[in-house]
């Protein structure tokens, strides 16, 4: 009977600590919309958040699409052999890294890098009494440091996300010129065949979408984290696992919303 | 009265920290609040600048109540209040420049040009000449501590408040903290309240010393009164001889 009551107990606690934690975050969130308007507090840091979000995930967003377009082609040309004209490797190629594999590997690639850093480095600033500083000489500390990393992810997540969306393709087309029997107009008349202008728009849409997630679940665990180093450490995990069970969330309520 | 708190009640779960915690702070005077590890001190002093609000009870500041304070009126409030973190705080992105001027940046009535000027003469206060460019991470603990206090009194605020300013300082560091407390309320006539457990700092600094225990204020009264007190917690606590605070009243 006392293990079934701990059992309880702990469900409980479990659940008590969940729902304040949304209430938590839900609160920050508004706390962050009302912030907007002290544009004095977070417009001097966008231009330097954008660059730390964006320009700076380059690299990784980059390296992930180029290995996926290449891996795309050749398992397409693989499925493909004999029964579909070859040129369809270029429609694969396309749909599949604009519709999902640009933006999803992109945001989930980018949940570790932006969103572990932002949880890390907000974490670290609360329990080093940073936070606290910044409220005793009268800056608001949601529009200083909450504010400018999620208009920055908002708008750079887009980008991007349309760079990896390219360089995805392309680099299946180098991978089908090179290792395929498949010239380059074909790949490209492969692409055109299905190619639809509202699938970049599409991809752009979760792109912002993914940004937001990111960086907002980066500072909601960040500005909540207590205890020393251990909660720093434990902030950023939770930031990175919820940040990407949301992406793959998003991901399907885009498909279903935007796709039927 | 400047400061005052007015039976307030703070808990953080089941565990109950302040309990009708009551005191009056007199302008222009240094209050130190003792009290063991874990008494809840510092938990007060937030009370004061608006980092924590009661669960019961009011805390007054220049007749204004914090607990009913909007977010607005509490910056502006914060505008007199220095506050010396613990460990510092300091932005360890900034220079020690940036972070002693960053109060002042938020002031819009300050001319910006002379924002260096202002930083520069706070850091002669606390004997950090030179120091402007220095990151935190290039300064030792004594240092770190005296450029939170420049930090905290550069918008020459009406009260300072001091979280534990000579924690984990050897003596003689501990002694020039002290000093530069006593320099900040001569020279800028401001009102201290400082959180300490080192009694012998205590009686250096202040005008008037209470003594938080479980929750509430066990005395208050001049560092004379509080010496002579024969309360066996006041006693133990001062000399420290945890038998006698083993006593309950």
């Amino acid at each position: 009977m006392s293990a079934l009551a701990a059992y309880v107990t702990a469900v409980g606690r479990a659940a008590i600590g969940s729902v304040s934690a949304l209430g938590r975050a839900g609160y920050l969130g508004l706390d962050s919309v009302r912030a907007l308007r002290k544009v004095s507090l977070w417009a001097p840091h966008l231009v330097g958040q954008m660059a730390r979000i964006g320009v700076d995930s380059v690299p990784i967003a980059l390296f992930i699409s180029t290995f996926t377009g290449i891996v795309l082609a050749l398992q397409a040309s693989y499925t493909f052999t004999g029964a579909v004209p070859l040129y369809f490797v270029g429609a694969l190629v396309g749909k599949t890294m604009i519709l999902e594999l640009g933006p999803v590997l992109t945001g989930l690639a980018l949940s570790g890098r932006v969103g572990a850093n932002i949880a890390a480095e907000i974490g670290t600033m609360r329990v080093t009494e940073q936070i606290d500083a910044l409220e005793t000489l009268a800056y608001d500390p949601v529009a200083y440091l909450i504010v400018p990393r999620v208009l920055a992810g908002a708008l750079m997540f887009p980008m991007v996300v349309v760079l990896a969306d390219a360089i995805g393709v392309l680099a299946g087309l180098g991978a089908s010129m090179a290792l395929l029997d498949l010239s380059a107009p074909q790949f490209i008349r492969g692409v055109r065949l299905f190619f639809e202008p509202f699938d970049l728009q599409f991809s752009a849409i979760k792109a912002i979408s993914f940004g937001i997630t990111v960086t907002s679940v980066g500072c909601a665990f960040g500005f909540h984290t207590r205890g020393g180093a251990e909660g720093v450490g434990l902030a950023t995990t939770r930031a990175v696992v919820v940040s990407s069970m949301i992406i793959l969330v998003l991901d399907a309520f885009w498909a279903a919303v935007l796709l039927r | 009265m400047s400061i005052e708190l007015v039976n307030v009640h703070k808990a953080f779960g089941a565990n109950e920290v302040l309990k009708g915690f009551t005191l009056s702070i007199k302008d222009g005077s240094t209050t130190t609040i003792v009290g063991g590890s874990g008494s809840g001190k510092s938990v007060m002093l937030k009370h004061i600048v608006g980092l924590l609000r009661p669960d019961e009870g009011d805390v007054w500041v220049d007749e204004h109540n914090i607990s009913r304070l909007d977010q607005e009126s509490l910056f502006r409030l914060r505008r007199n209040v220095g506050y010396v973190f613990q460990f510092a705080a300091l932005f360890d992105s900034m220079t020690i420049a940036e972070n002693v001027g960053m109060g002042l940046r938020r002031m819009k009535d300050f001319p910006k040009e002379e924002i260096p000027s202002r930083v520069s003469e706070c850091l002669h206060l606390v004997d950090l000449d030179g120091y402007e460019g220095h990151l935190p991470s290039q300064l030792s603990g004594g240092q770190k501590k005296r450029a939170g206090l420049a930090r905290a009194i550069a918008t020459r605020p009406k009260y300072i408040l001091y979280d534990e300013p000579t924690t984990g300082l050897d003596p003689v560091t501990t002694a020039v903290i002290d000093e530069m407390i006593v320099r900040m309320s001569e020279e800028l006539n401001v009102t201290g309240v400082v959180i300490s457990h080192d009694m012998k700092s205590a009686f250096r600094i202040s005008d008037r010393i209470a003594m938080l225990y479980e929750g509430s204020v066990r005395i208050d009264g001049t560092p004379d009164e509080v010496r002579a007190s024969d309360d066996p917690i006041v006693k133990g606590f001062i000399e420290g001889i945890p038998e006698l605070m083993a006593v309950k009243p």
